[in-house]
C-alpha cells in the first residue's frame, strides 16, 4: 500500500518507480517488505550459445542439417564484448576451438553461476525467510542462497558460495568460491576460480525479472563487466520442473574410451 | 573395488566437520534429553497440542531448516526382538554400544574384501544414537519390523537376475560391488546406481546412509523443497495436491504431490523410473509412497512413510523417523563431477577383459 501511494507521488520524477505497482501485486505471498520471487523461470535467449553477438552457423553434425543448428543472438553483455585480458583471449579462443568437446555441459556437469540461469531449462525459485533456494532442472543443479551471513566458505564448489541480501525491490547475490570448472556458455567464454558474481533480481510486473550478473575475475577479465537479460515466469497450467537427470545420458562420451 | 570411489567423494566433504560439530553436539545433548522423557512414554507419533510451530503466512506449518535421520536405529528390526517396538533405556544403551563396536571394528581379512572391509567409525556419520522414539526398527508396520515378504514373482525375477550376474562373472570384467558380490563392471549401465552418482537411496523414503544425512527444507506457499545433501537431489513437492505427470514420464526420484491434512503434510510419489540402490533395490515402476510429515515440536520433524509395490511386496510397510533438527549448513556434494572411482573401476574391467581376449 505504501509503496503505490509513493508511486503516484514520486513516480514521475523517479523513472524506476514506475515498475512499483506491478511489483506490489507481486508480493501477494511474501512479506510486505520483501517481493516474491517464487515460482518457475527460465531464460529466453541464446546467451548460453554465446554471450556476445553472434550470427547463426550450422550446428556440430552435418547430417542433422538446420537441427542443433546455432540461432544468431545479441549481446548479453552490457558492454557488448568480455573484456579478456589478452592471454585469456588467447584461452578463449582455443575454448571455442573445441566447444564440441570440451564444454562442462556435454559432461553433465552442473553449471555454475550465471550460466545456470541461462540454459534451456527452467529453475524454481523457492523463497524461505533465512533461505532461498535455486534448483535447476539441469543436472540437478542447485544454490542455496543465505539471507544471513553463513560465514566463510569452508571450499571451493561448483555452484559457488552464495550469500543473499535485499536492496530495495532487487535481490542482491554475492557468488564466490566458484572452482574454476564451469564456462559461461557453448563457445568457450571462461573463467578462474577467482570469479566473484554480483548478481540482482529485480521484479518488472509479476511475470517478469530483470536479470544482472557483474562479473569480476583479475585471472581472466581486465575490467568489471554485466550480463543483463530478462528471466520469464513459465505460465503453463502445468509448469513444472521435470527430473533432467543427465548423467545416464552423458556416460558413453566421458567412460567409452576408458580402458579400451 | 567401488570403495575408491566412495573413499574419493568422502574426502572431498571432509571440511565440513568444524560447522558439523557444534550441530552434533546439540543434537547429542537433546537426544540426552528426549531420550530420558520419551522412554517412559514411547508413543510419539501424536502431536503434543501444545507445542508452539513455526508457521507460513497462510497457516501452514514451515518445516524449513535442515534435518538429519541419522540414528543407529535399524531400518528391519533384529530378528531376535521379535514383536518387541520399543526399547528401555537400558536395552538401547546396549544395543547403541554393540552397534557403534560393531561399525568400528578390525574387519581385516587378508584378502580382497580388504578394500571394502576398510571401513571403520572415522569414516562413519550415520549416526550414534537411538531414535528419540525409541523404537526397535524404523519399521512400524508389519508388526515384526521388518519388510514383507516379496511377492512370488518378484523373488524370481531376483533370484534370475542374480543367477545371471553369477553366471557373467564366471568370466572377467567383474568386480566386487557395493553389495559385497561380484558384479558385471565392464560399463556404467551395468553398475550400480550409487557408483554412477545417480542415487544412493537417500531420498524416497529419506532413509539414511553411511554419511550425508542431511535435508535442507525450504517451503514456500504451495511448494516444499527438500534438498537431500546426498548427491545434491532436490526434491520439489508441489503442496496444491496438483495431480501426477503422466503416466509415460517417469523420475529416478518418482514425482511428489503433496496436500495438508490439518498440520500434517501428505505426499505421494508415483511414477518411478524403477530402478533404486540400497534399501529400495526389490522395487520397480509400481512403487508408490506415502509420506506424512508433521511437526512434534519446533525441533522434531515427525516423518512417517509408507511403501506399496503390488508387484514386489505381498503387503505394503510403513516406517517413521523422528527428524531432528540440525543447526549446520548443508554443503555442495559434487558426485558425478568428480566421479574417479568409475573411470578406475571400469579401466580394471576393461583392462581384465582385453587380457583375457583370445
Amino acid at each position: 500500500m505504501q509503496r503505490s501511494v509513493l508511486c503516484s507521488v514520486f513516480g514521475s520524477a523517479f523513472g524506476s518507480l514506475l515498475l512499483l505497482p506491478a511489483l506490489a501485486q507481486a508480493q501477494s505471498a511474501a512479506t510486505a517488505s520483501t517481493p516474491d520471487l517464487n515460482g518457475i523461470w527460465q531464460a529466453m535467449n541464446t546467451a548460453n550459445w554465446e554471450l556476445e553477438a553472434h550470427a547463426a552457423e550450422a550446428g556440430p553434425i552435418a547430417s542433422l542439417g538446420a537441427l542443433l543448428a546455432v540461432p544468431a543472438g545479441v549481446a548479453y553483455v552490457v558492454e557488448d564484448n568480455i573484456p579478456y585480458l589478452p592471454a585469456a583471449l588467447e584461452k578463449r579462443q582455443a575454448n571455442r576451438l573445441q566447444r564440441w568437446t570440451a564444454d562442462p555441459e556435454i559432461k553433465c556437469y552442473m553449471p555454475g553461476v550465471p550460466r545456470a540461469n541461462y540454459l534451456p531449462y527452467p529453475f524454481q525459485i523457492v523463497q524461505g525467510a533465512d533461505t532461498i533456494l535455486m534448483s535447476y532442472e539441469f543436472a540437478d543443479a542447485v544454490r542455496t542462497v543465505h539471507m544471513q551471513d553463513p560465514g566463510p566458505a569452508p571450499a571451493k564448489s561448483w555452484m559457488g558460495w552464495n550469500v543473499g541480501h535485499w536492496e530495495g525491490n532487487s535481490l542482491v547475490v554475492e557468488i564466490t568460491d566458484q572452482n574454476n570448472q564451469t564456462w559461461l556458455d557453448r563457445s568457450g567464454n571462461f573463467h578462474s576460480d577467482k570469479l566473484h558474481v554480483t548478481e540482482r533480481y529485480t521484479p518488472m510486473g509479476s511475470d517478469m525479472l530483470l536479470y544482472e550478473a557483474t562479473l569480476t575475475d583479475p585471472e581472466v577479465f581486465a575490467a568489471a563487466w554485466t550480463i543483463r537479460m530478462p528471466l520469464y515466469r513459465r505460465k503453463e497450467a502445468n509448469a513444472q520442473l521435470i527430473e533432467f537427470k543427465c548423467i545416464p545420458f552423458a556416460e558413453s562420451v566421458l567412460y567409452d574410451a576408458i580402458g579400451r | 573395488m567401488n570403495l575408491l570411489s566412495i573413499q574419493y567423494r568422502r574426502c572431498t566433504t571432509s571440511a565440513r566437520y568444524p560447522a558439523r560439530l557444534f550441530a552434533l553436539l546439540s543434537q547429542f545433548l537433546w537426544i540426552l534429553a528426549g531420550t530420558v522423557s520419551l522412554a517412559a512414554t514411547p508413543e510419539t507419533s501424536t502431536v503434543e497440542a501444545s507445542a508452539v510451530i513455526p508457521r507460513l503466512a497462510d497457516g501452514h506449518p514451515d518445516f524449513a531448516g535442515i534435518w538429519t535421520n541419522k540414528s543407529v536405529t535399524p531400518l528391519q528390526r533384529p530378528t531376535e526382538l521379535g514383536e518387541k517396538a520399543f526399547f528401555t533405556a537400558e536395552d538401547a544403551e546396549a544395543f547403541r554400544q554393540a552397534s557403534l563396536a560393531r561399525r568400528d571394528r578390525d574387519n581385516r581379512t587378508n584378502d580382497v574384501n580388504d578394500v571394502l572391509n576398510a571401513y571403520n567409525d572415522f569414516w562413519w556419520d550415520s549416526g550414534t544414537e537411538i531414535l528419540p522414539n525409541m523404537r526397535t526398527s524404523i519399521i512400524v508396520d508389519p508388526v515384526n519390523g521388518r519388510m514383507p515378504a516379496l511377492t512370488k514373482t518378484r523373488e524370481a525375477e531376483l533370484a534370475a537376475a542374480q543367477a545371471a550376474t553369477a553366471e557373467r562373472c564366471r568370466q572377467s570384467g567383474c568386480a566386487i560391488n557395493n553389495g559385497g558380490v561380484m558384479a558385471p563392471a565392464y560399463a556404467p549401465e551395468v553398475l550400480d546406481l550409487m557408483t554412477r552418482c545417480i542415487s544412493f537411496g537417500t531420498t524416497v523414503p529419506m532413509l539414511a546412509t553411511a554419511y550425508n544425512n542431511n535435508y535442507q527444507f525450504v517451503q514456500s506457499a504451495g511448494t516444499l523443497a527438500i534438498n537431500t545433501e546426498m548427491v545434491h537431489q532436490v526434491r520439489r513437492i508441489p503442496t496444491d495436491n496438483s495431480a501426477h505427470l503422466p503416466s509415460q514420464i517417469r523420475q529416478w526420484y518418482g514425482d511428489p504431490r503433496g496436500h495438508w491434512e490439518g498440520d500434517t503434510l501428505v505426499v505421494e510419489s508415483t511414477n518411478f523410473i524403477g530402478r533404486f540402490y540400497g534399501n529400495m533395490q526389490a522395487a520397480d515402476e509400481n512403487l508408490r509412497v506415502i509420506e506424512r510429515f508433521t511437526l512434534s515440536s519446533p525441533d522434531i520433524l515427525l516423518y512417517q512413510f509408507t511403501v506399496e509395490d503390488p508387484t514386489v511386496w505381498q503387503q505394503p510397510w510403513s516406517g517413521e523417523i523422528p527428524l531432528t533438527r540440525t543447526d549446520g549448513l548443508l554443503y555442495e556434494y559434487a558426485c558425478h563431477e568428480g566421479n574417479r572411482g568409475i573411470q578406475n573401476i571400469l579401466r580394471a574391467a576393461r583392462q581384465e577383459m582385453k587380457a583375457a581376449a583370445p
